[in-house]
């Protein structure tokens, strides 16, 4: 078969049904079909992490996976994480710490940060790190980034 | 007393990136946009002799397929971005731009050959494969000194060699100076190349509206303001008619400076033709071969010292390598020049600098840009002079400072901004004296070292100094507007790629219209809002654009308080900005809103006074007399396992002096980061070219950006030598971190391994080269 | 980069995928975790005509004990399950202390044990470890089946036993023999990157403490899976000691392998890093057979 396929989705709490072609990878799925351009892609190789997004609660590469893999499962993208108006206490800590600069592989790595903190709530510097080492930072040198990390989690479970 | 200024303030920006309500280039959207894909070369160097993309017309979904044969009279190198330095005697430099398309050469791998535009990337790809070409490879030129070589293959064939460029810069007499030394020291240095690897690959959306004969065009650009002048001479477009916007950009680091890409002519271009949106982004193995490079040198270097350690002269023959075009002029290698003499009073310089063609992507400015070769050839001249003479790293470096009287410091060379190069201002032993302190230098070496030693655990220190030329001119311009909510607004024409422009310059207008930050709306990148400057590069925003805002502000403000000295009909003298609202000093009542302010200078009503202008709103430009000097001093302690030659940094100190600090919070996410990308410059990133400059490593699975684990935590140290050169007194930062760390890593690398009498001539190191030395250095015994 | 064109499958069960496999063969390519089909398809180094998505098979997924006191796990079986997962720290413990050296935790959220085994990278850590377990890998078919030996199974760099009709469902490991020691050491430029050099080592030692079995399997020193059978075979009978220890790392890294230089480590490099790594990986595996009683 060599059409579209059907696709049914949650993300970040809302129902989509698409159909798609099965190659479409689900890092183009989110940022072009469902305009949801939080999730950035920096390699299509799954090196760099910027499209790391939750499924089922678990973080994921999105430019390692087919957008009809997603059908019947849940996704979270870093526009369910906060708004402007009231940040998560991650995002909060963020900002405070100056962990992003750019801030193109940031959505990312808070991504992965969340089910990391939700397993470890209390890390320290090493875990953090280590914890990261799949998102590449060109700007930060992952330092205040580290600082955020340390700032969330006491915010988190103090 | 500074009341914003040189706070660590939140940045203003922050909220939209962190919840991904930020637009970079990718997310722009347009309806019936169309989505671009080029084919490039696989070979590094071969003719083009035939081209069929007849499959890939028919292909469906795929609207156009251009070659440069298609292109017809509209193909046209180039344009060049800098040209060579009017100002140095008998410069000789061979002009050769980039291509838009290939035409009968290929000179690199990746070189664009055919451009194809479809409804979707995917689709483009698909025509991409369906193009049959007809390559007839050549023998590659890859080794920059096999280059020169009178029988190497000519990457461009109506030259009689390799030669791209020939200078030569001297100061004083060199070789007088050498007759007179007590040691001479000489070695050969070999630099290769990296990459800017930013997060963000480049990107354009171009969008022509032929019903109000518009162009837009978002681009990952450094330079807005130039690409659009650019562009519309090139499409014989009037400037006003194109409108170029660098929206937030996943950073810059240089090679997003380059103008023009061949991707930033020919997609405004098809969108010219269509008469529709197209965007092209460059996916990441792209990248690797289409965006530009740096740092490929190799120095015959020599320095002639008295046995107290002091420089009489430095001389090194360099040969540059420009990949297969030179747009970007003499740039890099002139900041080389411009930094091989350090930090240090060195009165006798000769410099013979050859810049070579070779077939591999072109190289153009990368944080650092030319710097930390420049640095690495004197520090580690300075490191062998100090080891044959007995003199500590530390007390060498200080027996050669520029003294603090000796500012402004002349060079007698040229620089990069084609002026004899003047160092501004500053004041180096204390600097020097801090970093070793904080990293315990003494103690290291008297107690703290043997010990561990004595363990038998291989552990080594490292202290270097670096200056860095920054803010260099020509100029930067800012426009600065009270609006009747009360809010100000700025626009300048540089570019932001996480920089914190938009809080730092939010500062500077803060601090003299008594707003907060918060209130302080900046538009940079746009040339609808402001279409006069250059670019962010060269660690010269904040001081260039920052100061043309602080102008800007200062005349603003002399408004403001003109015009509520009239309202309020109090002298100037008694009126305070504070919290956005003019009061009389000691009569609360007395006052009004910056807001209202700006309503009653803008009347609907009434004249506008002759001589003056309405609203309050100035524009203001500066263009400083010459760069100025930052100084900094990087030091580290790292172990080294002698089994498998990994290295584990234990500590790392920075003293930084870039004068005025604008905010300590974003200049160190600065440090960090530029540390953070030395150390990958140093021990994990290195271009791999096999003979056939086919690029071995064009992936982030093989090309080693440093992850969280690899970059240690930074302990940075101030001092504040103010320059001269501007208001602010500030001097740049950008590229700081990344200047002295490989000269720092070979220092401590040689001062960990002591039995093995290391000498490191090279960057980038890796555990698997360090265990090759060892090896060489093992059967020379 | 994005990848060409296929035709795609989602079944979900063994028999509809078996079937698809024995329709399309040649043309079609396993989709399991995708963490290594991907990114080649991407680079648009892997172009399958078909593909057959496994992730809708609850069949293939599974970790269970066998009355022997051995292990079974369906091939579909995540990483990120077998890291956290008791019954492989009881039974497997060397493939637990494997799991969180793979990759990353978003690579190991998808990943597969069989689709790991399947692609068969020499780097690859599963298909050395499987190979000094004596693992046991069960090809499928529409016609049949068959259980292959791990060590069989790998013919050469990227490329298993696996016919183009067969699909790898369930991997079984024997149980450990008496006073089993265990140990996987890397060296790796990065945390997640594949090791320049890797060790892996199982070793046992008899009620008079000394060893009567071991094995040495290597990463990134060959094509495939690579065994340091003489280093093996010179441990035993031998003391726990550092001289026969020592002496079986040189023979490792002097005679059982033949290392090819590439981009990040030179041959004389990956031999000095198998020499210091199987000497750290015995030391440690041995402490550990020590610490049971006999």
């Amino acid at each position: 078969m060599n059409g579209l396929y059907e696709v049914d989705l949650t993300v970040n709490g809302k129902n989509y049904q698409r159909a798609v072609d099965p190659r479409l990878l689900l890092s183009d799925f989110l940022r072009h079909e469902l305009n949801l351009t939080g999730t950035h892609v920096g390699c299509e190789h799954g090196v760099c992490g910027a499209c790391t997004v939750l499924l089922d609660g678990q973080p994921i590469r999105s430019c390692l996976m087919f957008a009809v893999q997603a059908n019947g499962h849940e996704i979270m993208t870093v526009e369910g994480l906060g708004t402007q108006e009231k940040l998560h206490p991650l995002q909060a800590a963020f900002v405070e710490a100056h962990g992003l600069q750019c801030g193109f592989c940031t959505p990312g790595i808070l991504m992965t940060l969340l089910p990391f903190l939700e397993s470890n709530p209390d890390p320290d510097e090493a875990e953090i790190r280590h914890a990261i080492s799949g998102n590449l930072c060109r700007c930060t040198g992952y330092q205040h980034i580290v600082d955020a990390v340390k700032i969330a989690s006491e915010k988190l479970s103090p | 007393m500074a009341k914003i200024i040189g706070k660590r303030i939140k940045r203003n920006e922050d909220p939209r990136l962190l919840t991904g309500e930020a637009l970079f280039v990718d997310d722009v959207s347009i309806p019936g946009m169309l989505h671009a894909a080029f084919l490039r070369s696989d070979y590094a160097h071969a003719y083009l002799r035939s081209i069929d993309a007849s499959a890939a017309r028919e292909r469906p979904g795929v609207i156009a397929v251009i070659t440069a044969q298609d292109m017809g009279d509209e193909w046209q190198p180039g344009p060049p971005l800098v040209s060579p330095p009017p100002t140095v005697k008998d410069v000789i430099f061979h002009s050769r731009p980039q291509v838009p398309l290939v035409k009968d050469k290929v000179r690199h791998a990746g070189e664009p050959i055919a451009l194809v535009v479809a409804e979707s990337r995917y689709i483009a790809e698909d025509a991409v494969e369906d193009i049959l070409v007809d390559l007839d490879p050549l023998e590659a030129v890859v080794d920059i000194e096999k280059a020169l070589h009178p029988d190497a293959p000519l990457v461009h064939e109506d030259l009689d060699s390799n030669l791209a460029a020939h200078l030569i810069q001297k100061r004083g007499d060199y070789t007088a100076a050498r007759a007179q030394a007590d040691v001479v020291i000489k070695r050969k240095i070999v630099i290769d190349r990296g990459a800017a690897g930013a997060m963000e690959n480049r990107g354009i959306v171009a969008d022509w509206d032929a019903k109000s004969q518009h162009l837009t065009v978002w681009d990952t650009t450094q330079a807005p303001i130039p690409i659009r002048n650019g562009l519309a001479a090139r499409m014989g477009l009037s400037e006003s008619q194109v409108r170029v916007i660098a929206p937030f950009i996943g950073g810059g680091f240089g090679p997003k400076m380059m103008m023009f890409y061949p991707e930033e002519l020919l997609i405004p271009w098809i969108s010219m033709k269509l008469g529709r949106p197209v965007k092209w982004i460059e996916d990441r193995h792209e990248n690797f071969y289409a965006t530009t490079q740096e740092r490929g040198q190799v120095h015959e270097a020599e320095i002639a010292l008295t046995k107290d350690g002091r420089v009489l002269g430095v001389s090194h023959n360099f040969l540059h390598d420009s990949g297969a075009y030179d747009p970007y002029g003499l740039t890099i290698p002139l900041n080389t020049q411009s930094h091989v003499m350090g930090a240090y009073d060195v009165p006798n310089y000769y410099s013979d600098l050859k810049v070579v063609f070779t077939n591999k992507t072109l190289t153009t400015p990368i944080r650092g840009a030319g710097r930390p070769q420049g640095i690495f050839v004197i520090e580690r001249l300075l490191d062998l002079a100090a080891k044959e003479l007995g003199i500590d790293p530390v007390e060498i470096r200080m027996r050669n400072f520029i003294h603090p009287d000796a500012f402004p410091y002349q060079r007698e060379i040229i620089d990069q901004a084609f002026a004899p190069l003047i160092l501004d201002s500053g004041n180096y032993k204390p600097v020097l004296e801090k970093a070793a302190a904080m990293i315990g230098y003494d103690r290291f070496i008297k107690e703290e070292g043997p010990r561990l030693r004595a363990e038998g655990r291989h552990v080594g220190i490292g202290i270097v100094s670096f200056i860095e030329t920054t803010g260099v001119g020509p100029y930067e311009g800012a426009r600065v507007t009270v609006e009747a909510s009360g809010k100000i607004r700025v626009a300048t024409g540089v570019g932001t790629q996480g920089q914190g422009h938009f809080t730092s310059f939010a500062q500077i207008v803060a601090e003299q219209l008594g707003v907060g930050i918060e209130d302080v709306h900046l538009a940079t990148g746009d040339t609808s809002e402001f279409h006069w400057g250059t670019g962010t590069f060269a660690s010269r925003g904040a001081v260039v654009a920052g100061n043309a805002i602080h102008a800007s502000a200062l005349v603003v403000r002399e408004k403001v308080l003109k015009l509520a000295s009239k309202v309020l009909e109090a002298p100037e003298e008694e009126l305070e900005l504070e919290d956005g609202q003019l009061r009389v000093a000691d009569i609360p009542s007395m006052s009004i809103s910056l807001g209202e302010l700006a309503l009653l200078a803008n009347p609907l009503r009434g004249a506008v006074e002759p001589g003056t202008e309405p609203g309050l709103e100035a524009t203001a430009y500066f263009g400083p007399q010459y760069g100025a000097a930052a100084f900094g001093v990087h030091a580290l302690i790292l172990e080294v396992d002698p089994e498998t030659m990994m290295v584990e940094i234990k500590r790392y100190v920075v003293v930084e002096d870039c004068g005025t600090i604008l905010n300590p919070l974003i200049l160190e996410g600065q440090i960090h980061g530029g540390v953070a990308m030395g150390i990958g410059n140093a021990f994990y990133e290195r271009l791999v070219f096999d003979e056939n400059g086919q690029l071995l490593n064009a992936s982030l699975a093989d090309y080693l950006i440093p992850s969280a684990t690899e970059v240690p935590r930074i302990e940075v140290g101030h001092e504040e030598t103010r320059s001269p050169l501007n208001p602010l007194g500030t001097k740049g930062a950008g590229e700081a971190g990344t200047i002295p760390v490989p000269a720092l890593f070979a220092q401590a690398l040689e001062n960990a391994l002591p039995d093995f009498n290391l000498e490191i001539l090279e960057m980038p190191l890796s555990p698997n080269r360090l265990f090759e030395l060892l090896q060489e250095k093992e059967r020379e015994k | 980069m994005k990848p060409a064109p296929f035709d795609y499958y989602a079944p979900t069960s063994i028999e509809e995928a078996l079937s698809l496999l024995a329709r399309y063969g040649y043309d079609a390519k396993a989709l399991a975790g995708g963490q290594s089909l991907i990114p080649m398809m991407n680079f648009r180094l892997a172009q399958p005509a078909v593909l057959i998505d496994l992730n809708n098979i609850p069949d293939l997924s599974f970790i269970r004990g066998d009355e022997g006191g051995g292990l079974r796990l369906g091939a579909m079986t995540r990483h990120a399950q077998v890291e956290h997962d008791p019954l492989i720290a009881e039974r497997t413990p060397l493939i637990f202390e494997t799991m969180p050296k793979i990759a990353t935790p978003q690579i190991r959220s998808r990943g597969t044990f069989g689709g790991s085994i399947s692609h068969a990278d020499p780097s690859a850590e599963l298909v050395a470890v499987s190979v000094i377990l004596d693992g046991l890998f069960r090809l499928r078919s529409q016609t049949g089946h068959r259980w292959v030996p791990a060590k069989e199974f790998f013919i050469g760099m990227f490329t298993t036993q696996l016919e183009p009709d067969e699909l790898l469902t369930e991997i079984a490991f024997p149980p450990m023999q008496p006073r089993s020691g265990w140990a996987l050491m890397e060296i790796a430029r990065r945390p997640h990157d594949f090791a320049l050099v890797g060790v892996a080592v199982v070793v046992n030692l008899d009620d008079e403490n000394r060893c009567y079995n071991a094995r040495i399997g290597l990463l990134s020193v060959g094509d495939g899976p690579v065994e340091a059978n003489r280093a093996a075979e010179a441990l035993i009978g031998q003391a726990p000691t550092s001289e026969p220890i020592k002496a079986a790392a040189e023979i490792a890294a002097t005679e059982d392998i033949d290392p090819s230089s590439d981009i990040h480590a030179s041959a004389g490099y990956r031999r000095q890093l198998v020499k210091v790594l199987t000497r750290r990986a015995l030391e440690l595996a041995f402490e550990r057979a020590s610490s049971i009683p006999s």
